[in-house]
């Protein structure tokens, strides 16, 4: 596992991939977007306020899936004290913060009409709040440090305590009775969505799953490439007498990356 | 040799993690099931008739299907009284104000207030409660005639005892 988490290697790895999952995230987004807004049918009680969700469910499940993502990076990165790691997570953070706002921003402006309020405290939404603050204290975090490493430490420590709140958000709705419906998916009977709002559905949480690593990728290499031009300037190699240029630079490996990036 | 001790030190990392991960969840789950009063968000008429007589300054949330046939507006104009079931229990409310879109009979909701000595709910506030089917109105519609309506309804009530 170890030979696949080298920096050059995800950049060899993901090079040929990039494209195609451009590709069919682009494609998954575009008609996920054509079904759920034009070719899907209204709700028998919530009429057209019900495409409000196509944008709403898969926005919460990447808002738990990142931070799962998160989690075991952080987990990763606090065992094996491997960077790659620790850069995924630190890439994942803002990811996962952006698509839990969506979500609660979408359900804000579905509750105003369905239930008649913009927000209530039961525990689904509060715990979905509470994601939102742990993305944003684990961005806050890793950033308030000199020392990098110290910083991940502590990040990766806060990712993983705050992991026992995934479980309460997916289960919230059946441990307590709260405003919210209960899950209407991923459940015990299958799926309480007609058939017909459920390819919508799909397509649009496979996009964002696809969005969602388009984006870790182009974040990683550049965090890869920051790095490598801190290390080359430590190295003293941009000075006018750059002696010892080759020995800082060589655990980055500078042949493998050019070679992944053509 | 200095590979094994590396080796083990990840390993004990990896038992620390996790046991600070299950302290954690232990930590959680007490603290939960300890507040679950408050976590909740609201009571079933059940649970309000095991808690009565309840203190009339006291605020809740009472929550349930609102009964078929049972809402009905009072001669003051503004008062709508109906009564919220969980098919067990029913206790009747009476709210003054304007009721949300999805609010009709058979459907679930939310009211906030306080019991009055007479046994009603007095709401000062009435959300609508979604159950988690989505189906368009054809589809609905069938349901209906074939009489698989009723187990909707009937799950929807028992999701509201628990």
């Amino acid at each position: 596992m170890h030979r696949f988490a080298k920096p050059s290697v995800f950049l060899k790895i993901t090079a040929p991939i990039l494209p195609w999952l451009v590709g069919a995230t682009v494609i998954l987004i575009a008609s996920g977007l054509y079904f759920s807004l034009i070719a899907s049918p209204v709700d028998y009680q919530q009429g057209a306020t019900v495409r409000i969700m196509y944008l709403h469910v898969p926005a919460a499940w990447m808002g738990l899936f990142c931070y799962v993502g998160m989690a075991l990076c952080g987990a990763m990165s606090l065992i094996w004290k491997h960077p790659l790691a620790d850069i995924c997570a630190r890439a994942t953070a803002p990811i996962g913060a952006t698509f839990t706002a969506l979500c609660l921003i979408t359900g804000s402006l579905w509750g105003e009409p369905m239930w008649g309020t913009w927000w209530v405290w039961d525990a689904r939404l509060t715990s979905m709040l509470i994601l939102l603050f742990l993305y944003l204290g684990y961005i806050a975090l890793v950033n308030a440090f000199d020392d990098p490493e110290r910083g991940s430490k502590a990040g990766s420590a806060l990712a993983l305590v705050g992991a026992i709140n995934v479980p309460i958000v997916k289960f919230s709705v059946d441990w307590w009775n709260t405003l919210h419906q209960p899950a209407s998916i991923v459940r015990v009977d299958g799926p309480a969505v007609d058939p017909s709002m459920q390819l919508p559905l799909a397509l649009m949480i496979f996009g964002f799953t696809g969005y969602y690593f388009v984006v870790l990728i182009l974040r990683v290499r550049l965090e890869l490439n920051e790095r490598r031009i801190r290390a080359l300037h430590l190295s003293g190699m941009f000075d006018d007498n750059g002696e010892n240029s080759t020995a800082e630079t060589k655990p980055y490996d500078p042949s493998h990356n050019a070679e992944a990036s053509q | 040799m200095s590979l094994s001790r590396a080796k083990a030190r990840k390993r004990q990392r990896m038992y620390i993690i996790g046991a600070v991960m299950i302290a954690v969840a232990g930590a959680a789950a007490l603290a939960l099931t300890a507040f679950e009063d408050s976590v909740v968000f609201f009571f079933s008429p059940s649970e309000i008739v095991e808690k009565s007589p309840i203190d009339p300054d006291q605020r809740l949330r009472i929550g349930g299907l609102v009964e078929e046939g049972t809402v009905s507006k009072q001669q003051d104009g503004k008062t709508v009284n109906f009564v919220v079931t969980d098919m067990a229990e029913s206790i009747t409310v009476a709210y003054a104000g304007i009721l949300p879109d999805l609010f009709r009979e058979g459907q679930g909701v939310v009211a906030e207030g306080h019991m009055s000595p007479n046994g009603t709910f007095v709401a000062s506030e009435v959300l609508a409660k979604h159950d988690e089917n989505y189906m368009p109105p054809e589809v609905a519609e069938s349901l209906k005639k074939s009489g698989h309506w009723e187990e909707i309804e009937a799950k929807n009530a028992e999701q509201m005892r628990n």
